[in-house]
């Protein structure tokens, strides 16, 4: 299954550059103070107190708030075009087919995929995962054979591979973590070989924010002939993601942290891999033909989406897309380095901090430990204050064992953050050592 | 959630952070006779109760190690305080006495209880999440002491 490779030119043909200079781009900046109020007045949750105070929201590594165009799009579905999809010869059905479908092609350019077949939806990024590390998993996989992970990976990524290692007799391998958070890439390169049959690498680590060197890491499996899956939870909220710059095979992300709804998500894979997959699971939907002797199965995307889909969730993912579309990736990559930045000195300098996670890539994710508090009692007395952190292993517990300590307190930033928040941040922290010091 | 009107400082009461600072009992009971591990899987946060029980079933000594948070253990530091010298009974009559309180079914400035300093955590009723925190060290002796379980989970 590995795949071959064009050579990519290695100069810009002059004459190129110099038409390519001539057409000024627009230039890409963060967004403004202004922009950013205007965006924050498109999430209804965001303008709420809590404990007495405006909610300052920094939880949008575990899930992102949604903006009323998806709230909207999706009362409107139910409102006035719910059916089922696929099915029906009826308008409303033969409505919601159409819409649903639209929403396929929509993600497609959204990861800039070849096709709308390479998307099949699932529930979310998890069982995106399952279905791989299941179907393609136990065709592949077979005694001797080594499925290499990373040390950085969420639950998610692991215990899938774990399952498909004991089902199949391979072995699951793992990348170490450097002390910036990031992957040591000589051992990775080191533990590369024949027998790695698949890499599953998060593109960003959902506990330390580290970004991968993705592109890179797929290009040298490739060249073993391994298959790659790339975790996008992390990744597609935050920055554009090209699967085909990338070359990933799969490329896996949820619905829910990219400001759409709970409940679907979106495996992408390269045709030619889906079509060799068997089934994840069976039943409505996903056939050509049944009879009590014998199924036939439906082609790819179908064969991976038996029964009723999440059709609304797809519809509502579809407006979310929307609007990220229109704020535009380039600009909330921009904008959330810039909180990431501002944070990062705002709380670095802090009496008994520890950032864990100071590579030099890394998203708008700050996990902090404190000498003199528990990551829990920060959660609390953050929250007291109107500020929402998550405190805990973050379902990445291996990461956690790495640096030492029990858990940490995350704080992950959206482009809808502010400069503000991170004082209330700050303010609040500050509480934290008020109350377990007694000193200010 | 409903909070309004709790301060954090009604929860992190200087007593509880002197426990949680300089634990009473932080220690492993080489005379012990129960030992359960207690975990909650959801945090991370575990500890180890260890009990010398006598004969006619006092509580002799008792001790606990582990991590967690302050309020954690704060209530397994001021736990192994109270219930020294205590019977096995009484002790899980104490332990009914204190979960009810955060959980609200007991009300303990107007009903009868043998509470006396644990009711300091009563502040952990308002924050209905921490509840596990605050009896993860004594579902832990119970299991000790009913030597019904070595390892116990919250979840």
């Amino acid at each position: 299954m590995s795949l071959s490779k064009e050579m990519k030119p290695v100069a810009v043909d002059l004459v190129e550059a110099v038409q390519m200079s001539a057409t000024p781009q627009p230039i890409v900046s963060p967004l403004s103070e202004a922009e950013v109020r205007s965006i924050r007045a498109d999430f209804p949750v965001l303008s709420q107190q809590v404990n007495g105070y405006p909610l300052v929201y920094l939880d949008n590594g575990a899930t992102t708030q949604k903006p009323q165009a998806v709230i909207d799009r999706m009362t409107r579905f139910y409102s006035e075009e719910y059916g089922t999809v696929r099915r029906g010869v009826y308008a409303l059905s033969a409505k919601a087919t159409e819409a649903f479908d639209q929403v396929r092609s929509q993600v497609a350019q959204f990861l800039n995929a070849a096709s709308e077949k390479e998307i099949v939806f699932t529930r979310g990024t998890t069982e995106a995962i399952n279905l791989v590390a299941f179907s393609l998993g136990n065709v592949l996989l077979k005694p001797g054979d080594q499925v290499l992970i990373s040390g950085l990976e969420h639950h998610a990524n692991i215990v899938p591979w774990q399952e498909a290692c004991a089902r199949t007799g391979a072995t699951l391998v793992v990348i170490p973590v450097l002390d910036d958070g990031s992957l040591d890439q000589t051992v990775f390169e080191g533990l590369l070989s024949p027998q790695t049959k698949i890499l599953a690498l998060t593109h960003v680590s959902n506990a330390l924010g580290t970004v991968n060197p993705v592109a890179e890491m797929i290009e040298r499996a490739h060249a073993v002939g391994a298959v790659v899956l790339i975790d996008g939870a992390q990744g597609a909220p935050h920055m554009s993601v090209d699967v085909q710059a990338l070359d990933c095979d799969f490329y896996a992300f949820s619905s829910h942290k990219v400001y759409g709804p709970t409940g679907v998500g979106v495996l992408y894979g390269k045709y030619n891999l889906l079509e060799q997959m068997p089934p994840y699971q069976t039943g409505g939907d996903m056939i050509l033909s049944v009879t009590f002797e014998k199924t036939t199965f439906a082609k790819p995307p179908a064969r991976f989406e038996a029964g009723t889909p999440a059709i609304a969730e797809v519809i509502g993912l579809g407006a979310a897309l929307d609007y990220v579309t229109s704020v535009g990736l380039d600009r909330i990559a921009l904008t959330e380095e810039k909180l990431r930045q501002e944070a990062t000195d705002a709380l670095s300098g802090l009496p008994g901090l520890r950032m864990i996670g100071t590579a030099s890539q890394k998203s708008a994710v700050l996990s902090f430990y404190l000498d003199y508090a528990h990551p829990h009692d920060i959660g609390t007395i953050l929250d007291q204050s109107g500020v929402a952190v998550r405190a805990g292993h973050h379902c990445a517990q291996p990461v956690m064992q790495r640096f030492g300590v029990p858990a940490t307190a995350r704080a992950s930033f959206s482009f809808y953050n502010t400069s503000d928040e991170i004082t209330r941040l700050v303010s609040a922290i500050g509480e934290v050592r008020r109350i377990f010091t007694g000193s200010v | 959630m409903t909070q309004s009107g709790s301060h954090a400082s009604d929860l992190y009461q200087q007593v509880i952070l002197e426990h949680n600072q300089k634990p009473r009992n932080f220690k492993v009971l080489e005379t012990a006779n129960a030992y359960a591990l207690g975990k909650n899987p959801l945090c991370g946060d575990q500890f180890a109760v260890y009990v010398s029980v006598s004969d006619d079933g006092t509580i002799e000594d008792i001790g606990f190690q582990g991590m967690g948070c302050a309020i954690s253990k704060a209530c397994a530091s001021m736990m192994t305080t109270q219930v020294k010298g205590k019977t096995k009974v009484d002790a899980l009559q104490l332990k009914d006495e204190f979960q009810k309180m955060l959980l609200g079914e007991l009300n303990e400035t107007t009903e009868a209880h043998h509470l006396g300093k644990l009711t300091m955590f009563s502040g952990v009723k308002q924050y209905p999440v921490r509840v596990k925190c605050a009896t993860l060290a004594w579902h832990t002796l119970e299991a000790a002491l009913e030597g019904k379980a070595s390892e116990i989970s919250t979840e």
